[in-house]
């Protein structure tokens, strides 16, 4: 029988991963609890997409033990990987919808792939209801092209909640976003915690966003997590690649 | 998935010569991927049937214009030298042969090249550095079997289709030049055209651009799926699709006029 303890979605240890001689992620360790959204800081280049590329499988470690829902990812054959993915759901940093579909057919793509047996009739009920949660019911019909940024997002909220994950991984999901649909955004991610009970690792370099959404906070830098603790906790330090990073925030997150 | 074949670093022999093996080994995974998954449930019928009408009634124009003026500007410059033998009545299986053995899969294949093969390295190229691939990846929704093997079926299966097709067309343009010429009407110039054309010389240009078809598909996902480095590699996925399969379809042409010229007729 399998681990059937749930209380640990993710567990990290000793992950390392580097790109030629470019070493980004050095021994890496990280626990996410059932119920928990954590936030994980870090300038860009420090390796927050290549963290979460591993933890879906997209990418492979070097060395270091990856644990998903109390599988090791990359230790599954492709039947039980795809089982596996169902249940996580993965916001991509430029949201990656899929240009040649409406939002309709983006949202429903994975459901109709997967569920194969599923009635029309259902699918577009489940489709209503997730566009609805993300509060975008009208742009059903509409091109990704046609969209805003805010409104891309959204879709791409709505493509990961139509598998009804019990993790969710966002990659900036308020990149490039002014202020008022960062709020925006910021609130639908604790909409969605609420309602679709989801543990989540929310990448960002936003501390509006990590602040708000957060419950414990993780600092990236040179390949490690350099601190952890809530937002207060994490900032509370003389060390200038924190309060550095508190400084530049402002100008970095104009940048993206 | 599949790792780019560009690489920096060490290299055995030199930059080029090295990522010119590695494409080769690494085409060489891809086109047996394919025939690992083609046979493998589920099958994307329906996705294959919109490639199939998407890619063929795209170049369909194209195919059409090409073909007909291929054949009667063909027919045209061959007059002289036949007439200066005196024999303009061969004409009709003159350019018979010369348009179902050689010109229709040819320039068919190739039109599809430019057409259809850059078409989906531009298409695969942009939704893999956009990251859609991926999506669907994490989406637990194979994507090779969704976007590759549809595709590559489409093609294989369209562009003898095509051929066909062009081939009539050719056949028409000609028979308008040497009617216009030589008052020939059309049963006799189609029964002239096909006489010395048999069973195997037809089945050898189907076959011939079956090949065709299965390298304009499998090189443009390839170089789709490989793509990296942003909107500029979107490009160059594209032009280097066109590239490749014009240079591998005149290779196969040769290797397989070679193969059936024992079986063709007189
Ligand atoms: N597929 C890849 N191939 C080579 N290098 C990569 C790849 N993905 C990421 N990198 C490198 O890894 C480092 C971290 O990238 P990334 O995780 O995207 O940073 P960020 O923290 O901004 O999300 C960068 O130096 C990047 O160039
Ligand atoms: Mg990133």
């Amino acid at each position: 029988m399998k681990n059937t303890k749930h209380d640990k979605v993710v567990v990290i240890k000793d992950l390392y991963k580097s790109f030629e001689d470019n070493e980004v992620l050095k021994g890496l360790g990280l626990e996410l609890y059932k119920g928990e959204n954590i936030i994980v800081l870090g300038r860009s280049g420090s390796g927050k997409s290549v963290l979460i590329k591993i933890i879906i499988g997209l990418l492979k470690p070097d060395s270091g033990t990856v644990e998903v829902l109390a599988e090791k990812i990359h230790e599954l054959d492709k039947k039980e990987l795809i089982k596996l993915r169902l249940k996580i759901g993965f916001l991509f940093q430029h949201s990656a919808l899929y240009d040649s579909m409406t939002v309709r057919e983006n949202v429903e793509f994975p459901l109709v792939r997967n569920m194969r047996n599923m009635s029309k009739s259902k699918i577009n009920q489940a489709v209503e209801e997730v566009l609805d949660a993300v509060g975008l019911t009208d742009t059903i019909d509409q091109y990704p092209a046609e969209l805003s940024g805010g409104q891309e997002k959204r879709v791409g909220i709505a493509r990961t909640l139509i598998l009804k994950p019990e993790l969710i991984l966002y990659d900036e999901p308020t990149s490039g976003l002014d202020p008022v649909t960062c709020e925006e955004i910021n609130k639908l991610i604790m909409k969605v915690k609420e309602r679709y009970k989801t543990s989540s690792i929310i990448i960002t370099h936003d501390l509006a966003c990590a602040k708000q959404t957060g419950d414990r906070i993780l600092m990236l830098s040179e390949g490690k997590f350099l601190r952890q603790g809530n937002f207060e906790e994490v900032f509370d330090t003389d060390d200038e690649r924190v309060t550095g990073f508190y400084n530049y925030n402002f100008i970095e997150s104009n940048e993206n | 998935m599949l790792s780019g074949s560009q690489r920096t670093g060490k290299y055995l022999i030199s930059k080029n010569l090295d990522n010119f093996f590695i494409d080769i080994r690494e085409l060489t995974r891809f086109t047996l991927q394919f025939f690992k998954e083609v046979f493998v449930p589920p099958y994307e019928l329906q996705e294959t049937i919109r490639q199939c009408y998407k890619l063929g009634y795209k170049s369909l124009f194209l195919i059409t214009s090409t073909a007909f003026i291929t054949g009667m500007v063909f027919t045209d410059h061959s007059r002289p030298s036949l007439a200066s033998f005196g024999a303009t009545s061969w004409l009709p299986s003159f350019t018979g042969v010369a348009v179902i053995k050689a010109l229709a899969p040819l320039i068919t294949s190739l039109i599809c090249a430019g057409k259809i093969g850059s078409n989906i390295g531009a298409e695969i190229g942009s939704m893999k550095v956009t990251e859609q691939i991926d999506a669907m990846e994490v989406s637990a929704i194979n994507p090779f079997k969704y976007l590759v093997v549809t595709r590559v079926l489409a093609t294989t299966f369209m562009v003898p289709l095509l051929v066909i097709y062009s081939g009539l067309i050719g056949l028409l343009g000609s028979f308008i030049d040497v009617h216009r010429n030589d008052q020939t009407s059309f049963t006799v110039f189609m029964y002239d055209a096909f006489s010395k054309i048999g069973y195997v010389e037809i089945l050898s240009s189907l076959i011939r651009s079956v090949f065709f078809g299965f390298t304009i598909g499998i090189i443009g996902c390839y170089k789709g799926f490989t793509t990296t480095k942003g909107t500029e590699g979107v490009g160059r996925a594209a032009n280097s699709s066109v590239v490749t399969i014009m240079f591998l379809i005149f290779l196969e042409e040769i290797l397989l006029v070679k193969f059936f010229n024992p079986f063709y007729y007189g």
